[in-house]
Formats: C-alpha cells, sequence, structure tokens
C-alpha cells in the first residue's frame, strides 16, 4: 500500500476520532461540571446521557413521517432532549444526593451507581411495554448521506475542501460537530459570563462563603444539575445520531469512557473535559487501527493491536497521566486547607 | 381389636394418601431473558414452555406433576453459573434445557455434571461444548466445525469472494466460530485481508475504515446479532454494501430492526435452527406458539421445544424403565444420551458419545429488504460417531 492511500486513511481515522471526540467531550462535560460544584462523581451521568438518547428516538420516531424540514425534527429532538435530562438529572440531585449532602463521600458514590442501575431499568420497562428493545434512530431524509455525494457533483465549499483532503464524512457528523460546538460555546457563556456562572463559581469554589454572600448554594447546585443533565441530553441525540442504535443499556460503555476523560482532562475543568474527549476518541481510532500498520511494516507486534485493544489503549492514556500528571492535562491541583 | 382397625384404617389413608398426591418433577431451562439477547432466550423459554405443557397430561397419567422452572442468565457465563448450581440444588428437577450461549453452557454444564444433571442445548455449537465429553452436556445443533467450514463454503463458492475479512466478538462462540471460517477459507485459497476481535457494541468506525481501506469481498462476523446489527448499520451508512455473512448468532428477527430495513440487505447466515418454514411440523407449533405467549415464533423458540422434548422424553424412558418410578438424575442422564427421540420439529434425535447430534442440518439464510429467505440446506455430521 503507498502513501497516496494510506494518508486519506489516516487523515479519514483521526477526522473519525474528532467527531466521535466530541460525543464524549459533551458527555464529560457533565460529570465535569458536578464534579467541579459538589466534588461527587456522578455515576447516573451515563443513564441521564442515554435518557436523552431515547427521547431523541422518540421525538424521531413520532416526526417520522411528518412533513417538518430535518433540522427543525433535530431540533425538536434535542429541545425534548434537553428537557427530559436536565429535569431528571435535578431530580436526581434532589431525591438521591442532596440528603447525603454532608455525608463521606463514599456514600452519594454508591447512591449514583444505585440510581444508575435503577434508571437502566426503568428505561428499559418503558421501551419494553411497547414491544422495544434496541431503539433505531429513523434520522431525517440526507443525514446519512455523504457530505459531499458523487465524484464530480457540486458541492459546498467545505465539502470541496474536505474531498482535497481526502475525509469522507457523513452530513449527520458535520451536523453533530456543529451542534457539539454551538452547545459548548453557550455553556461557556454561561459559565463565564452571566451571573448564573458567576454564583455557580462562587459555589464550586467555597459553598458556605458563598451562602454568607446571599447566594442560594442549593439552587446553584440544582443548576449546574440541570446544566449538565441538559448536556447530557445534547450527547444523548449525537450519541443516537452517530451510532444509530441504541438501547436502555448502551450508557454503560461511553460513560466510562467520557468519565475517562474528564479525568483525562482535569476532572472540574471544563475546556480540560473537552480536550480530554477529543483525544480520547483520536487515540482510540488509531489504536483500533494499528495493525494495519503492524501488517504493512511486517512487525507482528504491532499487527496484533486490533480494535479490540481501543479501549485499553484509552484507559492506558488514563493511567499514564494519573501516574505522571495527577491532575490531569488542564487540571489544577486542589490544595487542601488545614 | 378396635386399636388395630384403628391403625390399619390410618394406614390405608396413609396409603391413599401417598398414592394421590402428585410427585413434582421439574425441568429447567436457562437462557437470557433479560439483556441484549433476551429476544433470542425468551424464544428458547416459550419453546420449551410449550413442550412441558404438551407433556404434563403423559406425566399426569404416571402420577407426576410436570413445571419448567425458567432461570435467566443474561448471557453471561457468571450469571449462568450460579443458575446452575441452584438448579443442582433443586432435587425435583431432573434435566435442563439450556443455554443460548457457548460462553454459558460450558461453565453451567460443569456445574450440573458432579450432580448427573443432564442438559439438552438448543443453540450452543462451540465445538469445547462437547469436546469436555461430559456425561449431561448434549446438543440438538450442529458445531461450530461443520458451522464454520458451511460459512466459508458460502463465502468462496456462492459469493465467490476473493478477499475476506473476518471479525468476531471475543466470546467462545463467536471466537471459535470465526476461527473455524477463517481456517476453511485460507484452505479454500481466499486471502484474509483482515482478522479482528471486538467486545465493542456501539462504535466501530476504526474497523469500518479498514475495510475501506482493504476493500474485502466479504465479511464474516462470528457474534450475536445485537452486536453485528450495530456494525451492519454503521457500515451500510459508511456506503460499504460488501455481503456480511455470519453464524446462527444472526437468527432473529431483531437484526432487521437494529440495522433498519434500508440497510438490512445482502446479509447471509449459517444457522442451526431451522428457519420455521423449513421444518415439517412447524404449523401447529407456530399457531400454538403465537396464541400462548402472543409472539412469533422464531427458529431458536423451535430448537428450546424440541430440546425440552428430548429432555421430557428421556425422562418418561428413564421412568418406565425404573417401574414408573420417579428415576434419578443419573437415570435420566443416561436416557438422554442412549435413547432414540422422534416426533421433533427438526427430525429424528440421537447422540453419539459426547453428546453431539448424529445427523444435524445446517441452513443458509438471506435477509433481503429486512426479510429472512431460505438461500440452501445442507446435512452435517459431527467428527465422531
Amino acid at each position: 500500500m503507498d502513501l497516496a492511500t494510506l494518508l486519506p486513511f489516516i487523515v479519514n481515522v483521526i477526522v473519525g476520532g474528532l467527531v466521535l471526540g466530541f460525543v464524549y467531550a459533551i458527555i464529560a462535560l457533565g460529570y465535569t461540571m458536578v464534579y467541579g460544584v459538589l466534588q461527587l462523581i456522578n455515576f447516573a451521568h451515563s443513564e441521564v446521557f442515554i435518557t436523552g438518547a431515547v427521547v431523541g428516538f422518540e421525538v424521531f420516531r413520532v416526526l417520522q413521517n411528518s412533513e417538518l424540514n430535518g433540522y427543525l425534527k433535530l431540533l425538536l429532538a434535542l429541545v425534548a432532549a434537553m428537557i427530559v435530562s436536565g429535569l431528571l438529572n435535578v431530580l436526581i440531585e434532589r431525591l438521591a444526593y442532596r440528603p447525603l449532602r454532608n455525608a463521606p463521600r463514599l456514600v452519594p458514590l454508591i447512591t449514583a451507581i444505585g440510581v444508575s442501575l435503577i434508571l437502566q431499568d426503568v428505561l428499559r420497562v418503558i421501551e419494553g411495554l411497547q414491544g422495544r428493545f434496541d431503539l433505531t434512530y429513523t434520522l431525517p431524509a440526507g443525514f446519512s448521506d455523504k457530505f459531499c455525494a458523487a465524484e464530480g457533483s457540486s458541492c459546498a465549499p467545505l465539502g470541496n475542501f474536505l474531498r482535497t483532503i481526502g475525509v469522507d464524512v457523513q452530513l449527520k457528523d458535520v451536523i453533530l460537530v456543529v451542534v457539539a460546538l454551538v452547545s459548548l460555546t453557550a455553556l461557556n457563556y454561561v459559565v463565564n459570563r452571566t451571573r448564573l456562572g458567576k454564583a455557580i463559581r462562587a459555589v464550586a469554589q467555597d459553598r458556605v462563603t458563598a451562602g454568607l454572600m446571599g447566594i442560594d448554594s442549593n439552587l446553584m447546585i440544582s443548576a449546574t444539575f440541570l446544566i449538565g443533565g441538559a448536556l447530557g441530553g445534547i450527547s444523548g441525540v449525537l450519541f443516537g445520531m452517530k451510532f444509530g442504535t441504541v438501547n436502555a443499556y448502551s450508557g454503560f460503555d461511553p460513560g466510562i469512557i467520557a468519565f475517562t476523560a474528564a479525568v483525562l482532562g482535569g476532572i472540574g475543568s471544563i475546556p480540560g473535559a473537552v480536550l480530554g474527549g477529543l483525544l480520547l476518541g483520536v487515540i482510540q481510532n488509531l489504536i483500533g487501527v494499528m495493525n494495519i500498520f503492524g501488517n504493512l511494516m511486517g512487525s507482528a507486534n504491532l499487527g496484533t493491536i486490533d480494535a479490540s485493544y481501543q479501549r485499553i489503549g484509552a484507559f492506558l492514556v488514563l493511567v499514564l497521566i494519573l501516574i505522571f500528571k495527577p491532575t490531569g492535562l488542564l487540571g489544577k491541583s486542589n490544595v487542601e486547607k488545614v | 381389636m378396635k386399636k388395630t382397625a384403628l391403625s390399619l384404617s390410618v394406614l390405608a389413608a396413609l396409603a391413599l394418601g401417598t398414592a394421590s398426591a402428585q410427585t413434582t418433577i421439574k425441568i429447567a431451562s436457562i437462557s437470557p431473558l433479560s439483556g441484549g439477547q433476551s429476544n433470542l432466550g425468551t424464544q428458547i423459554r416459550n419453546g420449551a414452555q410449550l413442550a412441558v405443557n404438551e407433556y404434563a397430561p403423559q406425566f399426569k397419567k404416571l402420577g407426576f406433576d410436570l413445571k419448567l422452572i425458567p432461570y435467566d442468565d443474561q448471557a453471561d457465563p457468571a450469571t449462568g453459573t450460579a443458575a446452575a448450581r441452584k438448579i443442582a440444588a433443586d432435587n425435583q428437577i431432573l434435566a435442563v434445557v439450556g443455554t443460548l450461549n457457548s460462553g454459558v453452557a460450558i461453565p453451567a454444564s460443569a456445574a450440573l455434571a458432579p450432580s448427573n444433571l443432564a442438559m439438552v442445548s438448543p443453540a450452543n455449537t462451540a465445538n469445547q461444548v462437547t469436546d469436555r465429553g461430559l456425561a449431561n452436556m448434549n446438543r440438538i445443533v450442529a458445531r461450530d466445525d461443520s458451522q464454520g467450514p458451511a460459512g466459508a463454503n458460502f463465502i468462496a463458492g456462492n459469493l465467490k469472494a476473493k478477499k475476506a475479512y473476518v471479525l468476531n466478538d471475543k466470546t467462545a462462540y463467536g471466537e471459535g466460530l470465526a476461527g473455524e471460517v477463517e481456517k476453511a477459507l485460507k484452505a479454500k485459497g481466499v486471502s484474509i485481508v483482515g482478522s479482528e476481535g471486538t467486545e465493542e457494541k456501539s462504535d466501530f468506525s476504526s474497523i469500518i475504515a479498514k475495510i475501506k481501506l482493504t476493500r474485502p469481498d466479504a465479511i464474516y462476523f462470528g457474534g450475536i446479532y445485537n452486536q453485528i446489527g450495530v456494525f451492519i448499520k454503521q457500515l451500510r451508512g459508511a456506503g460499504i454494501t460488501t455481503p456480511v455473512v455470519g453464524g446462527d448468532g444472526l437468527d432473529s428477527s431483531e437484526l432487521p430492526v437494529i440495522v433498519g430495513k434500508a440497510g438490512a440487505n445482502n446479509i447471509y447466515f449459517t444457522t442451526v435452527a431451522a428457519p420455521l418454514e423449513a421444518l415439517p411440523a412447524a404449523k401447529v407449533f407456530a399457531a400454538n406458539f403465537q396464541k400462548s405467549f402472543n409472539l412469533a415464533p422464531q427458529g431458536f423458540g423451535a430448537f428450546g421445544y424440541d430440546a425440552a422434548k428430548v429432555t421430557l422424553q428421556g425422562i418418561l424412558d428413564a421412568a418406565r424403565a425404573n417401574n414408573n418410578k420417579a428415576p434419578s438424575r443419573k437415570q435420566v442422564q443416561d436416557a438422554i444420551r442412549k435413547g432414540t427421540f422422534k416426533g421433533l420439529l427438526s427430525g429424528e434425535v440421537s447422540f453419539n458419545s459426547v453428546g453431539d447430534r448424529k445427523a444435524a442440518t445446517l441452513y443458509v439464510m438471506n435477509v433481503k429488504n429486512g426479510e429472512f429467505v431460505l438461500e440452501t440446506s445442507l446435512p452435517v455430521k459431527p467428527p465422531k460417531n
């Protein structure tokens, strides 16, 4: 195989990894925001996110035969998923975490895992009652098309550019990245530029002092869960769009990876979560195709590293980071005050 | 005198009591009733339940109350083995129907072996399942070393592929099957451009990138429908129409649902569970199944039914040999291994010395626009007699 065929392949693998990375990044934000405010790993986030995916599926299913514009359908799916997942997350915090806020740290962690298991089966029952288990996204026409269809056909400037560098993406991948970027920008604006964001940051820094300054910390924590859940809802719809099929139990794997991404980037740090997600997406995809290079270079060792190692590879990176930079890539060390 | 009369009448009452009280005989089923493979597992349980309903009157005549106790293994070896231990502890259970997954059957049958509890599998195809030579483990379906070559023959012969990409799901079932296919493909001069395993359930992008690069004429995936369906959906989404061939793990009506009707084309699978239209006696069964469970029967439902019938006829044979008294587990185990069972949907069943069915049939199915169409069928024999 020569360089001319291999180069577009590598570019494609990296671009594919970045698209995947955006999904992880937005899920990771859900973990990182809650951690930033409460120092709690919300293990139920993987189910909050898959609830978003299920809501998205239902919206696409109901609107399947309607004449609505495809983008409008997507917008409706995103908004519905944001609302349901956001409110669900607030509810989880109110019922499962708030009563335990002063308990030892391990206690809410265990509750989180319990909530996660309960939600899985609730989702399973809800869809199961209608005789469904695997939910297949029926995307609006055109979403699954190649971004720039046939060779020589007219194409948007972006499509032409992608074709020149040999990248092969579907329209839904481009939509996914755009939605992710818009959500990230909006989140950044809310956290850094609004009074609400300022209050949330104050609570994150010191809950008691923020309370003394007249900030209702419970309200701010609820707001954080609402925003984190809404992001989870968005990522759920994006996940369903990207992979086509979800079920009540699909949340676990991407949840763990996104959590890893949050730790890799530095848990509690918003840009860190994004960086971690993108890195993990690319690393996973590169490890997954390692055996092709092994075959080319005649290296038997490299040839055995195939897609079954892509998860382990990602976690290996995490372990290395934790050994050499325990705060994560962009995390700040948390100095314990005595 | 009065005293003896009283004690006699008490004795008589006691004797009558034991005569009229039914001895309970149970068979158990182990299959995934929850989780991603529950669609197939429920079929097996329902099939076994139909057989039990059908045989209950015969057992009643001999004074036995017949019951099916279904266990859920969630397609997980540890859960399945735990279920097997519970079954071994219940002395009324005389035989087991199960499992769906070879990876579950192997440890579960080992856990049942010390108590001589016979197991008849409606689905397990991994060679290892019977190669261990356990006295209790039997199966009514063909083995991977016949299913593998059949898949390879189909790829090389019918699809005329020169290059193939082989994938597996890293379970005892998928890895075993893909290994057999790869061996047979190489023997036929088909070059293997890629061979790997993956436990991934949603993201197949790196594998699809490699398939795009290596351009195989056919893809073989040893695994189960819930994983392969997602893979095919993404493969077709990426614009690759290469035929995908698999084993009986694809034999589920959920497959076209996951793939989506538009992409559910050019998919082939070898299966040990016959399509119902290929089974002559299946019409009545299908109607009963639909009526009892309000669910369309599939191949594994029919095989769950057949496997349960083998265990029930085995218990009846053992009971007859035991003067119509409840047989021991050991007696049932021997009766099943040595017996010949008739009147099954899939024809006559008898087992060889290690528990493989002496003559089995393999079917190749084609998925066209989401519908399963019988492509061809072939008879197969186990390596031992």
